[in-house]
């Protein structure tokens, strides 16, 4: 690690402007991600503003079926939220299900989805919930947010707050671990909403990151159950390929885990 | 037995310090005025150095030297050198090429150290050495054996012409042809055993220590051997006299046999200590330590095995290609050849056998060896070549393996080896007992049900342990003896220091060795220490690899207490007026056998030091020292038998039972023996099911350079397993053990291939069998 300057914000303005004022500044939340990177001397900000501390960020509260995870919320306690379980207990295996627990307890719903790693859990199910990403600025439609591989929507220095969504009536996550990291080698979330619209988002599998399957979407939309998607050919061409698992492999694994995910919905 | 004595399953002694975060590992090791190295390593697979440009890095902040090869080549510190000497089939020596412990010419792998920097802090010195610029001449690269010896290849070294380091046989290969075309049946297959990185819990570290005021070094280090390492320091790499270099290995956490070898960081950081003046310590981080620990196994082997009629192996033909890597490594050279064709008779009786043995420098990492060393590699040949034959000719593997069986003691095979004992027949039946073998129909029908495809495989390994005669081994080429060395130090109030040339670096010798000694005196294991791994406590020896601490470095134990107890019933007999043959001991003291007279332990050790009534002519005190050279090496031998269910939708494998049968001979500690054991199974199931080292075969980078690419064996990976031990005493050493370090990681990775196989019908699957090509190697079967 080179060496760097620690700040701890008390506030979202405090962090927007402890940012703004630093060379190379970078947001610090679980750090499961940052600090390994500046460990390996991959990543050198100047200057680290941590959001850990700010009572806005913090806390997850379910209103009806209006759900709000703030964005300093970790794994842990997303997989633990009763409130949560209650609305949507499919996004709390989905955290339960994220590394070890020491990552758990460190790890963030608002590092996870800014670092918008291909292989995480998170982007998926944003997008099958079409959840909303607010930020200090604005508010950003989970379709909107995630742009490509570690790519987001977020400008330079806009800092997530808070992660939103509606409860759905039914949603699932199946995922496939990948044998040696242990994230998604392939992951699928499913969501039906009261109005019988479907969404089907795809993580670990995509060669642009996560994605929606219109074609399961449709079948699913159609008759919500397993053997609805047992027609549905996944195409290969615009998957991963790596050490772990070619693209024709992850095909299977994208309809196999998407199975599994509206059986276990 | 005692309570504490042979076959007691005591608790640990060392295990307090561990569990308690007490234990104290190199690098927690710290002198006063120690600095931190950081080395400058190759990012290339092949290069030229042109040239190094270190004057910026100089003048970093913190930076106290930072030194190259040209210097220490200037100081004629010699280069590394594989210790054991091997033929080819030509008469030629192996072709050796020098490895320099820093690179001034030419680069051969990512991770080869060019340069190292000593600074105040790690961080600054990991700043400089980023400063440090190597202008490298990239060279095409090649990472695969067999691609490496074929035409037009890059080359490595000058000295091997295509890359080939020796071309080595074992056998009778006329005979063995003979067998093949006059056989009934002939199965053939070939087969990869995958490249493993060894991952002990504790990376390597050093702490080199130069005392310009004595003109003597001190040299912490995480080995398995450090006596080894100071005769190979002083005498090959002139880093200082014998007696003028401590070496030391405090608690070492795990091996597996990557730390018995010199690497250059222990020799350059002493070297440094000098030139710097100040101590120099480096400690290695996992991505290091995957670039630059000596990898594992590597082989690419074709097998004709030959039956007659009746389905008895008539002949056995093996072809194989073992990566060496970059350079030749400490114990290279004997992995694939003496530790592996050796092994090939199985434990089976095989009248023609021939090994031909290719070995190939590669732009990777060394290979040498890894728990088990060759013996997994033969195990896993031998083993698929029975099921497969065993499927081909349609009879039960168990079948098979009871006809073939060696069932007469001792046997000479055709490739060296003499078994000495066994009852190969008593563990396949325990463990097809345990595993309910006959139910296993049942249990498949049952799985179907569920859409799961469930196989049943099974391994008989034989292994070879505590390598020896030193006789035998010096006349095949090894460097060494073999031997090991104890010394037996009773204090006056009795209680016990053993010095072990044997090296503990997870095994439980400070309990297991204090457990002999409470058998033979009758003492307390409390009052018993275990001194090892320091050069100034204890006498010459040969460390721990090769399963050989119980068989070979308890047995010089036990050589020393034998001459500790003559000499305490001499006194005993003197001071009770006894005859010396009358005297006994038994729980802590010494007895005149059939009278009410005893005199305890301590009085006869305090007797002994007092030296006021001694009987004439002894000299005082009470300390013994032994060598032992065994006779014969000792062959452990087991059967497993692995039972998986595969997910057809996802390849994914389940191992749902896993029954191990070994025969380690007699066990000084039976919970200990299961740790060996249970650890074993795990690393080869991470071998069978989840472990590859993958360089880019392009570049020659390392891809699996971090656990988020080399897939470890985690707990929730295992199923429990199933052990039982039988025994056939080894009749060579006086303990009868055979030894257990290694075995689970030699008989299990071919029993789950075997079971998976047997479930997918599909015998085309190379190891780690990952769930894509357990799916693939499916769906081309159906
Ligand atoms: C061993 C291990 C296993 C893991 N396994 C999984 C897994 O199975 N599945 C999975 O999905 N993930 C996994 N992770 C990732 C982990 O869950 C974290 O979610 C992830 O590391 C990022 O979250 P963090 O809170 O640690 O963010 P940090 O590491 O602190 O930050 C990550 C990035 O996001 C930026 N950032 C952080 N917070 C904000 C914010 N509020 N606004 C804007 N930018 C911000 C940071 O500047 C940085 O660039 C694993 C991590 C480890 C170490």
């Amino acid at each position: 690690m080179y060496a760097t300057n620690y700040h701890r914000a008390s506030s979202v303005q405090d962090a927007v402007k402890l940012k703004s004022e630093a060379d190379e500044g970078k947001y610090l939340s679980g750090g499961m991600t940052l600090i390994a990177t500046m460990k390996q001397r991959l990543a050198a900000p100047s200057d680290l503003v941590d959001l850990r501390h700010i009572p806005d960020l913090k806390g997850i509260s379910v209103n009806g079926k209006s759900v709000r995870i703030g964005a300093a919320a970790t794994h842990f306690d997303v997989a633990s939220s009763v409130e949560l379980k209650a609305a949507c207990p499919a996004i709390c295996d989905l955290a339960h299900h994220i590394g070890d627990p020491h990552v758990r307890h460190m790890g963030t719903i608002g590092g996870s989805v800014a670092n918008n790693d291909p292989a995480a859990d998170y982007p998926a199910a944003l997008l099958a919930l079409d959840a909303v990403v607010v930020t200090n600025a604005r508010e950003i439609k989970a379709a909107d947010f995630f742009t490509g591989l570690f790519e987001t929507a977020l400008e330079e220095g806009e800092m997530i707050v808070a992660v939103t969504f509606d409860a759905p009536a039914k949603a699932g996550y199946a995922k496939f671990r990948n044998p040696a990291s242990r994230y998604a080698m392939t992951g699928v979330f499913v969501a039906r909403r009261d109005d019988g619209d479907v969404r089907v988002a795809v993580t670990g599998a995509g060669a642009g990151g996560v994605f929606r399957h219109s074609g399961m979407e449709a079948a699913l939309a159609a008759s919500w159950s397993p053997d609805a998607l047992s027609g549905i050919a996944v195409d290969p061409s615009d998957l991963l390929s790596d050490i772990h698992a070619n693209a024709e492999y992850r095909a299977n694994l994208v309809k196999v885990m998407a199975k599994r995910a509206v059986a276990a919905a | 037995m005692g309570v504490e004595g042979i076959g007691a399953s005591v608790a640990r002694k060392e295990d307090k310090r561990f569990l308690t975060g007490k234990g104290r590992y190199t690098d927690d090791m710290s002198v006063p005025g120690m600095k931190y190295a950081f080395f400058v390593r190759s990012p290339y697979a092949h290069a030229r150095i042109k040239s190094i440009d270190m004057s910026a890095a100089k003048d970093m902040p913190g930076v106290i030297g930072i030194l190259e090869g040209k210097q220490l080549q200037a100081d004629a510190i010699g280069n590394i050198i594989c210790g054991w000497m091997i033929h080819s089939k030509d008469g030629s020596p192996m072709k050796m090429g020098a490895w320099r412990p820093l690179a001034h010419e030419t680069v051969r792998y990512v991770g080869d150290a060019v340069a190292i920097v000593v600074a105040d802090s790690l961080g600054e010195a990991r700043d400089a050495a980023e400063a440090v610029v190597v202008d490298y001449e990239v060279l095409p690269a090649v990472t695969e054996a067999v691609k490496a010896l074929e035409a037009g290849q890059p080359q490595l070294h000058p000295e091997a012409p295509n890359n080939l380091i020796f071309d080595w046989q074992l056998g009778d290969g006329v005979a063995a042809d003979t067998a093949i075309a006059e056989a009934a049946h002939v199965t053939e297959i070939t087969l990869r055993n995958n490249r493993l990185a060894p991952n002990p819990m504790e990376p390597r570290a050093t702490l080199g220590i130069y005392d310009s005021a004595e003109d003597h070094y001190t040299c912490y280090t995480t080995s398995q051997n450090p006596h080894v390492a100071r005769l190979v320091m002083s005498a090959f790499y002139n880093v200082a006299p014998e007696n003028k270099l401590r070496v030391i290995a405090p608690d070492v956490g795990g091996g597996f046999g990557s730390k018995i070898y010199i690497y250059p960081e222990e020799i350059v950081c002493l070297w440094a200590s000098k030139k710097t003046g100040v101590p120099v310590k480096w400690t290695c981080d996992r991505t290091e330590a995957f670039l630059t620990d000596a990898h594992g196994r590597d082989h690419v082997s074709t097998v004709k095995m030959a039956f007659d009629k009746d389905n008895r192996i008539t002949g056995l033909k093996v072809d194989t290609i073992a990566n060496l890597g970059a350079y030749m490594s400490l114990f290279s050279s004997a992995v694939p050849t003496y530790l592996y064709a050796t092994l090939l008779s199985g434990q089976y009786a095989i009248p023609a056998i021939h090994a031909n043995v290719r070995t190939v420098y590669t732009n990777t990492v060394p290979v040498d060896a890894y728990r088990g060393a060759g013996r997994p590699e033969a195990t896993y040949l031998l083993e698929r070549t029975m099921e497969t034959a065993a499927r081909e000719l349609g009879v039960s593997p168990a079948e098979l393996r009871r006809k073939n069986f060696v069932r007469t003691f001792p046997y000479q095979t055709p490739v060296i080896m003499n078994y000495d004992a066994g009852d190969y027949e008593a563990s396949l039946e325990a463990a097809m007992a345990s595993a309910d073998w006959n139910g296993f129909a049942a249990r498949k029908a049952e799985a179907a049900g569920r859409g799961k495809k469930r196989g049943i495989g099974m391994s008989c390994y034989i292994e070879a342990c505590g390598i020896a005669p030193s006789a035998a081994v010096g006349s095949l080429g090894a460097g060494v003896g073999l031997w090991e060395s104890a010394e037996v130090r009773v204090n006056a109030v009795g209680t016990i220091e053993v010095m072990t040339g044997s090296h503990s670096h997870g095994q439980g010798h400070e309990t297991t060795f204090a457990q002999l000694v409470a058998d033979r005196l009758g003492i307390p294991i409390d009052n018993v220490n275990i001194v090892h791994g320091d050069t100034d406590k204890v006498q010459m020896g040969m460390g721990t690899y090769g399963s050989r601490s119980g068989a070979v470095g308890m047995s010089a134990v036990v050589k020393a207490l034998d001459k500790v107890e003559a000499k305490a019933k001499k006194i005993a007999a003197h001071l009770m007026e006894a005859d010396e043959s009358d005297i006994v001991i038994e729980n802590g003291e010494l007895k005149v056998a059939g009278t009410d007279k005893a005199l305890p332990w301590f009085q006869v050790a305090l007797a002994a030091y007092t030296a006021h009534n001694l009987p004439a002519g002894m000299e005082p005190g009470l300390k013994e020292g032994a060598f032992y050279d065994p006779s014969n090496f000792t062959f452990p031998a087991g059967c497993y038998i692995c039972e998986v269910e595969v997910d057809p939708e996802t390849g994914v494998t389940e191992i749902v039972q896993f029954v191990a049968a070994d025969d380690f001979g007699n066990i000084i500690n039976p919970m200990i023996v299961e740790g060996q054991v249970h650890g074993g199974i795990a690393q080869g199931i991470g071998q069978a099911l989840l472990e590859n080292v993958q360089y880019d075969p392009q570049n020659g980078q390392l891809i699996t350079a971090s656990y988020m690419d080399y897939a470890m064996p985690r707990a929730d990976d295992l199923p429990s397993f199933k052990l039982s031990h039988q025994n056939t005493p080894c009749p060579s050493n006086p303990l009868g053990i055979k030894g257990c370090g290694e075995a689970g990681a030699i008989g299990s990775p071919p029993a789950l291939i075997n079971a998976i196989t047997d479930a997918i019908g599909n015998n085309n699957l190379t190891m780690p069998a990952t769930p894509q090509k357990v799916w693939a190697a499916l769906n081309a079967a159906n």
